[in-house]
């Protein structure tokens, strides 16, 4: 007696712990896992922190509307820390060990290329949302960012018809998202009548702070007497000291405009903006656009950081339309399987968070439409230009020898880089 | 042309105006006829508010023209981007910042209208090509103000793009002025109409004119002259030849000037990054791969007293060197007291531990300050630019920076030859255990050295903020710079940094237009390799025993 007594608590609490771990088990299998792929220390962690909160607040969101086919969705983070092969090593695990339905991430795109071969071979799904420089269409990845003739393209159409500029200075920083933009750009440019004279292009290391010479440079080539825009593909934190120097310099965005490609609301928020005030920013989405569902979003994100100050940007627009692309897909598919969800996404629209909508098309780019904004003292943008319609994105631009007869097509062609001259798929091109 | 035809279309309106602007210093109540009046104006504003670009840029236009002093403060708010309106009712008003919204105040009379939150208002939008027409109307609006430097603006934003109804105000001008660089540039514009007279003499006396002057829009009008399809006239097409190369021959020569002036200015940020270091690597010896933390250390520093002082920016510098210099000396001291003295003797596993310090420091302030850039704001003194003519002009932050670190470095030579601290220093570096025998307190030496080197560092932080992004990556960008600079001038030899760095960035900026950012900096990396592989001891060896310990 004596000694069963002693012993039945301890029963007790082996029971209660194994049924904890089973309770465990049955939640954990009644839960669809989403990867969460983005950088929260080195760098890059200045961009893709924001997202990671982001896509939290989406999952959370979507939980509280009953999950998706009855189960819940549970996040999974992990911290790629701004190192390339280790977003591959990430990737890995995320599908492997974890199980993941579908993973949001990258950034930059040599950690999207990196992850390229992963998702691929283990036929897991990546939701890429960051303008980049196309030339790419890989089955696994859906590009919910901008391509070139979405954001590139149209804002140098604005600077040669609505400024009139002439004369070209493609500015950016040495690496592949600027080269190939600049390429495209050039080729554009030259396509258009303008004279290799009247072509600048410059290219500075990454973190480049002393901008002296380069903006006495682009002083003179601008004061020909003919209008003289600056395209800048520099990246993130050269920003700020090279508008600085344009500013000390003298030069202000009525004399000179510079519209940049890799500045955002965030990346705005942590400088003074008064130098700035008048240079441009081309993207898909601005914080400052007047539509029902950007009050929405703006208003659960402020609730969800606890920080009136935050600020919204545009590859927080594209996580939020490849989360819904998504979540509608797997709907419509009855399945989180990687073929059924790829087969069922194309074509879904969702809401984009401008007032219009946003279709997933064959080529896994979606449509957009393109707003071209001025910067104002306080942070933000002022729309001075958009397109009429939705650009469809286009993977394989038409501007380069290469690639213009090349063609992506998952539903007919079922080829991501198909030549359209020899009529050959010549498999997935990393 | 075009003013004349604005203005008689805008006649009937201006009236309305003078008469709006009139009503609106009377009060709105004052009479019900200027209250019908009053009215306009303001669906003259809204139609402003609604109107396309096109529409806008006509308003501003009539509102020049009225030459009225109200019409002058809206173009004014307008350019300045604090003219909004409330969602709700659509009314313009005018904002003012304050810490968590706006506070709004009436267009026309300035009445208060209380605080409303960010989004309850919206700003009505203008463009760059508005903002052009905005800066040349308030220019032509400002031609007779009483401050030169504004006058002079106003004229080179005049003949930016001038035509025959704005020569008239020019040579207004040219009768009263007495500056003599606001005369240069009106005789220029002046000049820039006369190049197209009829009379050829009154064209040549205008290109001669032309040639005299530096401004960009002078040689525009020159180049046309001698394009193959510009002038007809030999004697016009040599004599506007002979005045572009009279331009060009000047413009040469202020370009070196410029060039050398951007080489000092890198070199200057190189000694200001370096010379801590040649204090705790060249005098001590001691491999700090934490010395670039400690000048994040700095700059962070800058930021947290802006905080602290939000009304007061334009002093916040000259609170922030001392308090960096502090905040980045205790740091190193504690780091040489911590780390560094249990490993005197051993350069590699010191190299490993401040490496690993330093990576301790950047994930702190990742911790501590959010990863994300922090804003340090750049007083007005150190802004813009000292114009000496229109081909060279030194920016006031560059040309304060250079100026500070050959003061800092003064600062550190005196403290070093002159004082007893900077003694005992020199006599640790020459000879530990003799100093020591001397009843020298090496420990202590040690300890207040390396807080020098550091804080120091933090000092160049102070000077980095005001140039590049204050964020936790600061540091990594400048560590190798430093270390190439005291390695190139010569451990342990101040003079040899000072030379070293600045003629490093001299060198980097000749090569820079030459062969592109990139490639000059490992063209500079490459010279220096070589050059160590000659005179392993750098520019300037230490020579005697004291090289030999």
């Amino acid at each position: 007696m004596n000694s069963r007594k002693q012993i039945s608590p301890l029963r007790c609490i082996v029971g209660a712990v194994a049924l904890g771990v089973v309770s465990q088990w049955a939640q954990a299998a009644d839960t669809i896992k989403v990867g969460i792929l983005h950088s929260l220390s080195g760098t890059m962690a200045i961009s893709e922190t924001t997202l990671k909160d982001t896509m939290l607040m989406l999952i959370d969101e979507q939980n509280k509307k009953g999950g998706l086919l009855g189960k819940k969705l549970e996040a999974v983070v992990v911290d790629p820390a701004s190192n390339w092969p280790l977003f591959a090593e990430k990737t890995r695990e995320l599908i492997s060990k974890d199980k993941v339905a579908a993973i949001f991430g990258c950034w930059t795109s040599v950690s999207r290329k990196s992850v390229l071969p992963v998702v691929e071979e283990l036929n897991g799904l990546l939701f890429y949302p960051v303008q980049y420089e196309g030339e790419e269409s890989s089955k696994n990845v859906f590009y919910t960012g901008a391509a070139p003739n979405q954001q590139a393209i149209p804002a140098v159409d604005y600077l040669m018809k609505d400024v009139g500029a002439k004369r070209w200075v493609l500015a950016g920083t040495d690496y592949v998202y600027p080269r190939t933009t600049n390429k495209i750009l050039e080729a554009y440019l030259k396509a258009k009548g303008v004279k290799n004279e009247d072509i600048m292009i410059n290219y500075t290391p990454f973190g480049h702070s002393d901008w002296q010479s380069i903006v006495s440079d682009i002083k003179k080539f601008g004061s020909q007497g003919k209008k003289t825009a600056v395209v800048s593909t520099i990246n993130g934190d050269a920003n700020v000291p090279f508008y600085k120097e344009l500013a000390n310099q003298g030069i202000s965005a009525a004399d000179i405009p510079v519209v940049a490609f890799s500045v955002g609301e965030e990346e705005l928020s942590g400088i003074d903006t008064k130098p700035l005030v008048g240079h441009l920013g081309a993207w898909n989405y601005f914080m400052s656009v007047d539509a029902k569902e950007n009050d929405a979003f703006i208003k659960k994100w402020h609730g969800f950081i606890k920080d009136k100050k935050r600020v919204t940007n545009d590859p927080m627009e594209a996580h939020y339309i490849g989360f819904n692309m998504w979540v509608k897909a797997v709907e419509k598919a009855k399945s989180t399987d990687t073929n059924k969800v790829v087969d069922a996404i194309v074509g879904v629209t969702v809401p984009n968070l401008t007032g219009g909508t946003a279709e997933m098309l064959p080529n896994h780019h979606i449509t957009k439409p393109v707003l071209i904004g001025e910067i104002q003292d306080d942070g933000q943008f002022e729309v001075v230009w958009e397109t009429a319609k939705l650009v469809p994105g286009d993977a394989w631009s038409d501007f380069l020898p290469g690639s213009k007869d090349i063609e992506a097509d998952w539903v007919k062609l079922k080829c991501g880089n198909y030549n359209t001259k020899t009529k050959k798929c010549s498999g997935q091109n990393f | 042309m075009r003013r004349d035809f604005i203005l008689s279309l805008w006649r009937g309106r201006l009236r309305v105006f003078a008469l709006a602007a009139l009503s609106a210093l009377l009060g709105w109540s004052s009479a019900w006829a200027e209250q019908s009046t009053a009215i306009d104006l303001a669906a003259e504003l809204q139609q402003f508010k609604d109107g396309s670009f096109d529409d806008k840029a006509r308003i501003v236009a009539s509102l020049e023209s009225s030459g009225d002093e109200r019409a002058i403060a809206i173009l004014k708010s307008l350019l300045a981007g604090v003219l909004y309106y409330r969602k709700h009712d659509e009314r313009v008003v005018i904002v003012k910042e304050t810490d968590d919204g706006y506070q709004l105040s009436d267009v026309l009379n300035g009445e208060s209208l209380g605080d409303v939150e960010r989004r309850d208002v919206k700003k009505i939008p203008i463009n760059n090509a508005l903002r052009g027409q905005l800066r040349g109307a308030l220019a032509r609006l400002s031609l007779s103000h009483k401050n030169p430097a504004v006058r002079l603006a106003a004229v080179k934003e005049i003949i930016k793009d001038i035509d025959a109804e704005t020569v008239p105000l020019l040579r207004q001008a040219l009768t009263k002025e007495a500056d003599d660089k606001v005369l240069e540039a009106l005789r220029t514009g002046v000049a820039m109409m006369d190049v197209g007279s009829d009379d050829k003499a009154v064209r040549l006396a205008a290109i001669k004119n032309l040639g005299e002057t530096l401004l960009p829009e002078a040689r525009q009008h020159l180049q046309a002259l001698v394009e193959p399809d510009g002038e007809a006239d030999a004697a016009i097409r040599l004599a506007a030849t002979q005045a572009l190369a009279q331009i060009e021959s000047r413009r040469q020569v202020y370009g070196f000037l410029e060039t050398v002036f951007f080489g000092l200015s890198l070199g200057s940020v190189l000694l200001l990054a370096a010379i801590g270091l040649a204090i705790t690597f060249g005098v001590m010896g001691v491999i700090n791969m934490a010395h670039g933390e400690l000048m994040m250390l700095g700059a962070y520093t800058t930021y947290v007293v802006q905080l602290l002082m939000p009304g007061h920016i334009e002093y916040s510098l000259l609170v922030a060197v001392p308090a960096a210099f502090l905040v980045a000396g205790l740091v190193g001291i504690a780091i040489e007291r911590g780390v560094i003295r249990f490993l005197y003797g051993r350069p590699l596993e010191t190299l490993l531990a401040t490496f690993g310090i330093s990576l301790l420091l950047q994930q702190a302030v990742r911790s501590v300050f959010s990863p994300l850039n922090r804003s340090v704001e750049t007083p007005a003194w150190m802004s813009g630019s000292l114009e000496i003519n229109s081909a060279l002009a030194l920016t006031y932050n560059r040309l304060y920076i250079i100026l500070f670190s050959l003061l800092v470095f003064a600062a550190l030579l005196l403290i070093l030859k002159k004082t007893s601290l900077g003694l005992q220093v020199r006599a640790v570096a020459q000879n530990r255990d003799m100093a020591k025998a001397m009843g020298i307190r090496t420990q202590w030496v040690d300890a207040l050295t390396f807080g020098l080197g550091s804080g120091i560092a933090g000092v160049a932080g102070v000077a980095l903020s005001q140039l590049t992004n204050v964020g936790p990556n600061l540091g990594q960008a400048y560590i190798i710079d430093s270390f190439m600079v005291v390695v190139f001038g010569g451990v342990g030899n101040l003079w040899g940094t000072l030379v070293g760095a600045l003629s490093l960035g001299v060198v980097n900026k000749f090569l820079e237009p030459w062969s592109g950012a990139v490639l000059a900096k490992i063209l500079v990396l490459i010279f220096i390799i070589l050059f160590i592989q000659k005179r392993p001891r750098g520019l300037f060896p230490q020579k005697g025993r004291a090289a030999e310990g």
